[in-house]
């Protein structure tokens, strides 16, 4: 017996009435590839997510459609997951004393406190 | 779009986990300070093992609930309809793929979680056993079912697994659509001719106890669950969330003079909160372990698009490569 559904195209499939618990056969994996997306000319690429594809091309095809169906998007890239190098978890403090690092800000210079002292005997004397 | 009804597994008995102290100390005081984890975090076995049963539940559910509201795309009266629910239902499989990949950043294939959903091992929501008899069905569940998940969707937003809030960011954006849509959809059959009427108040009948169920059981109060709210896995209780979606479309439905069919319901003006009749949990315990009226079919149509898809997937394979985590 087969399953009768209130869809008739479900019905016409002719699915079995039984549920059926049997694993898949084989589990085929596409490889995953990560999304940047440009919502503006000028503007950076942003992350926005990542998504399984069998190459490049695809990823590009469902990028499309899984991150730009809606909203500005002027540009996409895909990037295959494994071509990407981050840096570790566990190194987090090589970047502990950068917001230290005063001597390559602007606002790590101040001079007008000097000038106007310099004026100032200047006048004086 | 998933309610409250997560099946949140006790710890295994067999499983004790060896903590570092000085571990859990720094990622739950991150926690606490409102930071996110991120997937090269370390975290407990348990704060993953939790999150993956979680987001893989909200991604099945996202993809099964496409089921009863697609099966009317072919019916919508109209070509606009169609086109919306058409858009609707793309953006409710486009959810599911955005949260298989956040569970998968936790160490769980993608495949295989859609294998354990076609094999029966996994749980999705369960209203979407549930058929869409007429198009008025499909008009409630993109109103009132979506409402619900957008209540649930938004709390957990702020949890605090960073994958996951990304993608629940980018989801609650399209559900804003589904429920105007859905709004729209009621509106215009309860400001109908009078079979119009009958036929959207007809639906809302059908809906009305699994709406009620679709937050879940109240909680029981345990360590268990004290944990998963202090983890920022659970942001809120079941119950929480059910007063909070009778407070804001109970009115709405009302106002369109169109009944609930709970002679119990009303708000008690000195408490503050909703009374109704307590849902019938025996009935909802039955059908997510299988016996509703749609449990079969559902899992039977998405085997056989898994089945029917599977050799472009195995022809567009290649052996050499391997496949990776994403990252984030
Ligand atoms: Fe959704
Ligand atoms: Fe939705």
């Amino acid at each position: 017996m087969s399953l009768k559904s209130l869809d008739p195209r479900i019905t016409r499939e002719e699915l079995p009435d039984v549920p059926d618990n049997t694993p898949l056969k084989d589990i085929h994996h596409w490889n995953t590839f990560e999304v940047f997306h440009q919502s503006k000319t000028g503007g950076h690429h942003i992350h926005v997510g990542s998504l399984h594809a069998p190459n490049a091309e695809m990823a590009l095809i469902l990028a499309k459609e899984q991150y730009a169906r809606r909203y500005n998007c002027v540009n996409l890239w895909v990037v295959k997951t494994s071509d990407i190098l981050a840096s570790k978890k566990e190194d987090e403090e090589i970047f502990e004393t950068t917001p230290e690092k005063l001597y390559r800000e602007a606002s790590g210079y101040k001079v007008m406190e000097k000038i106007n002292k310099f004026k100032n005997e200047r006048k004086k004397g | 779009m998933y309610g409250g009804g997560y099946i949140f597994e006790e710890s295994k008995n067999g499983h004790k986990e060896e903590i570092d102290p000085v571990k859990l100390e720094r990622f739950e005081s991150k926690i606490a300070a409102g930071e996110k984890i991120e997937p090269a975090d370390w975290m407990p076995f348990e704060y993953r093992r939790q999150l993956i049963r979680m987001i893989e539940q909200h991604a099945h559910s996202e993809i099964i609930g496409a089921l009863p509201e697609g099966t009317w795309i072919t019916r919508a009266p109209g070509f606009r309809r169609k086109l919306a629910l058409m858009a609707k239902v793309q953006d409710e499989v486009g959810h599911a793929q955005l949260l298989y990949s956040a569970a998968e950043t936790l160490g769980k294939p993608r495949e295989v979680m859609i294998n354990d959903l076609i094999s029966g091992k996994s749980k999705y929501s369960n209203v979407f056993n549930y058929p869409a008899v007429t198009w008025a069905d499909t008009a409630i569940i993109a109103w009132l079912i979506d409402a619900g998940a957008i209540i649930n969707q938004v709390a957990n937003s702020k949890g605090s697994y960073g994958p996951y809030c990304r993608a629940l960011e980018r989801i609650c954006i399209e559900e804003s659509f589904h429920l105007k849509y859905g709004h729209d959809n009621v509106v215009f059959l309860a400001t109908g001719t009078p079979v119009q009427r009958k036929m959207v108040q007809e639906a809302l009948n059908r809906w009305w106890p699994p709406i009620m169920h679709f937050f879940g059981p109240s909680d029981k109060i345990s360590v268990h669950t004290e944990t998963l709210m202090k983890w920022k896995v659970k942001m809120a209780s079941n119950d929480d969330m059910r007063q909070k979606f009778l407070d804001m479309y109970v009115p709405k439905i009302w106002e369109l003079g169109l009944t609930i069919p709970d002679p119990k319901l009303k708000k008690n003006d000195e408490t503050g909160k909703w009374e109704y009749t307590e849902p019938d949990w025996e009935e909802f315990k039955r059908v997510i372990n299988g016996d509703g009226p749609c449990n079969k079919e559902r899992l039977a149509v998405r085997r056989r698009a898994e089945e029917k898809g599977e050799w472009v997937r195995r022809a567009l394979m290649k052996d050499k490569e391997k496949y990776t985590v994403p990252l984030s």
